[in-house]
């Protein structure tokens, strides 16, 4: 049947199982909106911006696991989405944006609302295609899906000018789709797997340091039952916080920058480390030349130039980190006696590590005046639905997110990790709570990064998407004044929000419901009650001005040279 | 240390900036590049003399292969490809230097492709290393003009890309 390029596209879509897009409508996709009318099997979210669609439809992905979707115009629709789409790229995430272009004769005349948005991208796409006839659509669609999802995820674009969604031609699905110069290597070399395994029985002193790719991977399960079998330590990254339960014994909580010490030690002292989905990215490493010293490296990723892109690596196995962690806990399980025998050997190690966990777990001083951030995040995890999701902007409320929720469970965190976009949390919950309404959403963030994007408020309740927005409000660029107060001479330049906000008047102005704590002792009212809301608030908390994020490996410091107290 | 690599991508519209970003956007060296299609007219092979050390061109390798346009990298780092770069050298050629250019472009078997009364152009074929030398000789009689096209290169014998 003949049909217009514009219908071929959601025709397209809905053989992909797209059910919902995020987008903004505008002159060069209008009649993708016009088609929409006629299909409806796609819902479609109208966020407030064009960043905040990329960033629904990445919180979409995170938390559901399929390929999130957003349209944008051409021109200035288009750039709206850069952060959106860098945020996705930095983080493998899978999406497809499409982008609507000015007509085929005019590209390249610089006609209204014309930008390059394939060359602006490039860099941080996966791949992108540019739609020349409308026969080709199906194909574009599913090749775009394809690489978005499969491999390293990550973010393609489709760049469909105006012309051809008009002009018609064939809707013809293709059963298979083959990219000659695009073959993801999934699966682990069962040699390597076996050569890890020994490497394993042999150590006395190892560590598994898990990223994202695990969760990406939905690989939780099988890197839990690995650590389990063999009692092995695991520390995660940012990104992996959800892939191991962190109320586990085995557990160090998440390294780095602001990891935990048990964690940053047992990486110094380690005799090796069991790298899965992680890529050594400096705020993990501190300075790299005195990484983890003493320790052979194992890497599962199934991104080939991740691995010795940073650090040296002893023993490289490229693959799914699914399909590598369940020949590993196949090839363990084989060991019999041996691995008794490990965990013989590992006693030592593991007193060790309780000692240090034991030193100097996250703590903080608590206050009978002022409200502590940390102890808004304790209470959230304490009230909150055992499979609550947390959204989190970028800074001070992000890692204090990261040390005292205590995870269990994967893609229950939503984060921009990689790229630290402000103003990711609201839209990002706002995607996560539409792919799943059942289930609690919260939204933490600072009286900064919520300003970046604070127009959704208005599309959460126009959608009745009950997310829980938590705003720890210090009127400061929290970490940035971290920052100058340490290494700066207290030199406060710009980081000081004076202009007080009043954020509950503000949750009302949208429609929603407001909330605020101003003393310890309304914390757990607020909550609950925020809770018990059957819709979208903002629970605003007024803590300590100047709390800090600690401990803190400075810049350029070696992970075992942490600021546990300044 | 100097390397080349060959790259055989898809020969469509936006291939090469795809190549040419990630060498810029990663902060890889080019020191030449050049583009043309392959037997199969489908395909583009791309021919790019980079330096660095062995981490620096691994990276660069698995960067390149991540590129779904990419089809295939070869890496002729070692003696295991043959490499060919061609000149137009415009000289000057003036009096008693005009014999003198003849000799050189006769030892280097280089021709002379265009002729005026004060300059000769000429076409030189070879390994960079010749084009170098040849270069090094005419330049005290004075270049007036050089365009190189940068090295292709082609594995030895079973070596390199059916294509």
């Amino acid at each position: 049947m003949k049909m217009n390029g514009a219908r071929i596209l959601l025709e397209s879509l809905k053989r992909e199982g797209v059910d919902l897009v995020f987008g903004y409508p505008g002159g060069t996709v209008i009649n993708i909106y016009d088609e929409l009318m006629n299909v409806r099997e796609i819902r479609h979210i109208l966020p407030r911006h064009e960043q905040a669609g990329t960033h629904a439809a990445d919180g979409y992905a995170r938390a559901s696991g399929k390929v999130g979707v957003a349209i944008a115009t051409s021109g200035p629709g288009a750039t709206n989405t850069i952060t959106g789409v860098a945020t996705a790229y930095m983080d493998s995430i899978p999406m497809v944006l499409i982008t609507g272009q000015v007509p085929t004769p005019l590209i390249g005349n610089d006609a209204f609302q014309e930008v390059d948005i394939i060359g602006i991208t490039r860099p941080i796409t996966k791949h992108s295609f540019l739609i020349r006839h409308a026969k080709d659509i199906p194909a574009i669609v599913r090749k775009a899906f394809y690489i978005a999802r499969s491999g390293r995820p990550g973010p393609v674009v489709i760049d469909f000018p105006k012309d051809v969604q008009i002009s018609q031609a064939e809707f013809k699905w293709p059963e298979t789709i083959d990219i000659r110069g695009y073959k993801p290597n999934l699966e682990g070399h069962p040699r390597q797997v076996e050569k890890a395994v020994q490497m394993l029985l042999a150590s006395r002193k190892p560590v598994m340091y898990v990223g994202g790719g695990v969760i990406l991977a939905d690989a939780a399960p099988e890197l839990t039952e690995l650590a389990r079998t063999l009692q092995t330590p695991v520390t995660t990254t940012l990104m992996g916080l959800g892939a191991f339960p962190e109320s586990d014994p085995l557990s160090l909580r998440m390294l780095g920058m602001h990891g935990a010490y048990a964690a940053n030690m047992a990486m110094t002292h380690a005799d090796l480390i069991l790298a899965v989905g992680a890529r050594f990215d400096d705020r993990v490493t501190g300075k790299i030349a005195t990484f983890a010293p003493h320790a052979k490296i194992i890497h599962i990723d199934v991104d080939p130039a991740s691995i010795r892109k940073n650090v040296r690596v002893d023993l490289p196995i490229v693959g799914d980190t699914k399909d590598v962690l369940v020949k590993m806990v196949d090839e363990v399980k084989r060991q019999g006696d041996k691995l008794k025998e490990l965990h013989a050997n590992l006693a030592g190690w593991h007193e060790e590590v309780s000692g240090w966990q034991a030193k100097h777990p996250f703590s903080y001083k608590q206050s009978t005046t002022v409200i502590k951030p940390q102890y808004v995040i304790q209470k959230l995890r304490e009230l909150s639905q055992d499979d609550a999701i947390m959204a989190t902007d970028v800074g001070q409320h992000q890692m204090w997110t990261a040390q005292f929720f205590e995870f269990q469970k994967p893609r229950t965190l939503l984060t921009s990790g990689g790229l630290g976009t402000m103003g990711f949390g609201l839209p990002a919950a706002m995607g996560a709570q539409a792919a799943l309404p059942g289930r609690q959403v919260i939204c933490v963030c600072g009286d900064g990064g919520v300003q970046m994007n604070i127009q959704e408020m208005a599309t959460l309740v126009q959608n009745r998407l009950p997310v829980k927005i938590v705003i720890l409000n210090n009127n400061f660029l929290g970490m940035v004044r971290q920052w100058q107060e340490l290494f700066f001479d207290k030199r406060y330049s710009q980081t000081c929000l004076e202009q007080p906000i009043d954020f509950v008047m503000l949750a009302e102005a949208y429609g929603a419901k407001g909330l605020r704590a101003e003393k310890p002792s309304d914390v757990e009212k607020v909550i609950k009650e925020g809770f018990a809301y059957n819709g979208p608030v903002i629970m605003e908390f007024k803590i300590a001005r100047e709390e800090k994020v600690l401990p803190m490996v400075p810049a350029g410091a070696s992970l075992n040279e942490m600021v546990l107290n300044a | 240390m100097q390397h080349t690599i060959s790259v055989i991508v898809e020969n469509e519209f936006g291939v090469l900036a795809r190549v040419s970003g990630l060498f810029s956007g990663r902060g890889f060296n080019i020191d030449s590049l050049s583009v043309a299609p392959t037997m199969d007219e489908s395909l583009s092979r791309i021919t790019i003399v980079t330096r660095g050390d062995d981490a620096i061109l691994e990276q660069i390798t698995k960067q390149l292969n991540k590129l779904v346009d990419v089809i295939k990298v070869l890496d002729f780092s070692d003696d295991s490809a043959i490499e060919r770069e061609m000149a137009l050298i415009k000289v000057t050629a003036e009096d008693e230097s005009r014999a003198e250019v003849l000799r050189i472009v006769d030892i280097f078997r280089a021709k002379i492709i265009d002729v005026t009364p004060k300059s000769y152009t000429i076409e030189a074929t070879g390994a960079p290393a010749k084009i170098n030398a040849i270069l090094d000789l005419l330049r005290p009689l004075g270049l007036k003009e050089l365009v190189r096209t940068g090295s292709v290169a082609i594995g030895r014998g079973a070596k390199g890309w059916k294509g």
